[in-house]
């Protein structure tokens, strides 16, 4: 009983809050008469109101509609990202944890040493490679939050190794790809998704300080990164421009970790 | 706790130098074989002009003589001439810039470091109680809220509301004391839950029970018996945690307006100048390498059986 009220407690205050926020996403800004790049030159730079919710920016751009429009921006690259980082962790810690030896070994030394660098590296030298194209950019983000995803599925598949129904498939005449494909991704399946649950947030942060270097997506192009940019530079005369965006963001965070983190709890109890 | 072995300390050092050269090799080569260069501007520059200009800086030299001639001026120091700052050296924008990020880091990192010990062991030795579950509660929000919005709610709130610090630049200690607050935070976070764990499991170990059973006093169990070992967990986040501390500084360095090293990386990547990119680069995997060294050896000191097993 006591878990039950627990679990709604935090739980379904997150569940709640996120749904909220993916509604907004989708028909928030048909809400709005504004559109993210109207500008209404008789409020520039007001607070709230009744015709503006959010308030306005510097040059009078309506902050809600355009605080979702970042967000759908932040959402939709996390995402992307996050199959990307899917689509390479997985086979690599399933490859590794599957042969094992030598070329296990092998192939986590490069994700430890991967593991060492700092992000802001690899984004520099991202953007000294491709220039600015914030797609691929976001993009190439994704290939360096694999590293966990192909951590866990190697532990997982080294586990699942040894079991019986792997030897029997093995005697049935499976070959490796078939064995890897059909026995042991299905029964990771669960862990992936929470692990892609819990990379989600990184990614998150991730576009939004980029873009707060201005390494990333640009004017009009607009994401939470961009808004709390432009938020922290007019704080002092207008804190709604700021407190708006980060809001959102934080509260976007904490849903999706305290999600993830509740699914990860309930697989490791069973 | 004995100093661990000559060998082992050597083996340890060897591996930090290779881990720079692997990593400074990997980025030069990366960076010479993009397409375009930082002469591409908007203007084109006659075709005789651009010859000069990249024969002045060896870039028409073949890759491998490039990167050998890179290397022989790394080891006497000399990181080159920017390409961009025209009256600059990278050495003098680095050293402009270093003591400022050195010392900005250097104060999280302490900050972070005491305070994460201390709360997490606080919280620790009462588990369950209030004020580990009141701790806890405090340091789930802070590792919820990152620094993009953290250093400036602190701006607004200590230098714009309440007038007491500086909000930007880096002309006295008094300048270091938020961005460092505001780069230590997330640290201290994740210190803080790592050491409070470690610590819980501690206490129920048997060689605790020993001691508690020869009547030592509380001060002296801590000290000697349960921090040298909840403390592992610590240093084995402090190699990974360098790394993100790099991130870190660059986002607070550009919220406070500080003329640090991060800076330079930033306008570097935008600007296509590859020695500057390159400088920093330096820079940083030298600290990540030194720091990683440090807590290797620290954690020779700290448990033995490591140094012993290898």
């Amino acid at each position: 009983m006591l878990t039950s009220t627990r679990l709604f407690g935090s739980t379904g205050f997150a569940l709640v809050s996120l749904a909220l926020i993916l509604m907004l996403c989708l028909v928030g800004p048909s809400l709005s008469s504004w559109q993210p790049e109207d500008i209404d030159w008789q409020s520039i730079q007001t607070g709230p109101s009744a015709q503006h919710w959010f308030g306005t920016d510097l040059i009078g751009r309506d902050l809600f509609v355009r605080t979702l429009e970042g967000a759908r921006t932040s959402l939709f690259i996390a995402l992307v990202a996050t199959t990307v980082s899917v689509t390479i962790g997985v086979p690599w810690g399933a490859v590794a944890g599957f042969f094992g030896g030598r070329t296990d070994l092998i192939m986590m030394r490069i994700v430890d040493g991967l593991y060492g660098l700092p992000l802001i590296l690899i984004v520099v030298l991202l953007v000294v490679l491709f220039g600015r194209n914030p797609y691929l950019l976001f993009t190439a983000l994704g290939a360096f939050f694999w590293l966990d995803i192909a951590r866990i599925v190697r532990g997982q598949t080294l586990a699942l190794r040894q079991s019986l129904f792997i030897e029997a498939a093995r005697s049935l005449g499976a070959n490796t790809r078939q064995i890897i494909w059909r026995h042991i991704l299905p029964n990771v399946a669960g862990v992936i998704l929470i692990y892609a649950t819990l990379t989600l947030p990184g990614v998150i942060l991730a576009e939004s300080f980029i873009s707060f270097l201005g390494l990333g997506l640009q004017e009009p192009a607009t994401s939470w990164g961009v808004l709390i940019a432009d938020g922290i530079y007019s704080m002092e005369s207008a804190p709604w421009q700021l407190l708006f965006p980060a809001g959102l963001l934080m509260l976007t965070l904490w849903s999706i970790n305290t999600l993830g983190d509740r699914l990860r709890d309930r697989l490791n109890r069973r | 706790m004995r100093l661990p072995p000559a060998r082992y300390l050597l083996q340890r050092i060897i591996f930090a130098g290779v881990t720079v050269l692997v990593l400074v090799s990997v980025v030069f080569v990366l960076v010479r074989l993009t397409p375009g260069g930082p002469f591409d501007g908007e203007r084109q520059l006659p075709e005789a002009v651009e010859k000069n200009l990249r024969a002045a800086y060896h870039l028409d030299e073949p890759i491998l003589q490039q990167y050998l001639r890179y290397l022989s001026s790394l080891l006497t120091g000399d990181l080159g001439p920017s390409f961009r700052s025209k009256d600059f050296t990278v050495n003098e924008l680095i050293a402009a810039g270093l003591p400022t990020s050195a010392t900005l880091g250097l104060l999280a990192m302490t900050f972070a470091l005491i305070s994460g010990v201390t709360i997490g062991t606080f919280a620790g030795l009462h588990p369950d109680s209030w004020t580990d579950r009141l701790l806890m509660a405090l340091n789930n929000l802070n590792l919820a809220t990152p620094t993009l919005i953290t250093a400036p709610l602190l701006v607004l709130l200590f230098a714009v509301m309440l007038s007491w610090l500086p909000a930007g630049g880096a002309d006295g200690w008094l300048h270091f004391l938020l961005p460092a607050i505001a780069l230590a935070l997330p640290f201290s976070g994740a210190i803080a839950r790592l050491c409070r764990g470690s610590v819980v499991d501690t206490l129920l170990a048997d060689h605790l029970r020993t001691a508690r059973a020869k009547g030592l006093g509380r001060t002296q169990l801590v000290m000697r018996h349960v921090l040298p070992l909840s403390l592992l967990p610590v240093l084995s986040y402090l190699g990974p945690a360098s790394a993100a501390l790099l991130t870190g500084s660059v986002v607070v360095e550009q919220i406070f307006a500080m003329p640090g090293i991060g800076r330079y990386f930033v306008e570097g990547a935008l600007n296509n100048d590859y020695t500057l990119v390159m400088g920093v680069v330096v820079v940083y995997s030298a600290f990540i390498a030194s720091l990683n060294l440090l807590v290797d050896l620290a954690y020779a000191w700290l448990d033995p059986r490591l140094v012993i097993a290898q």
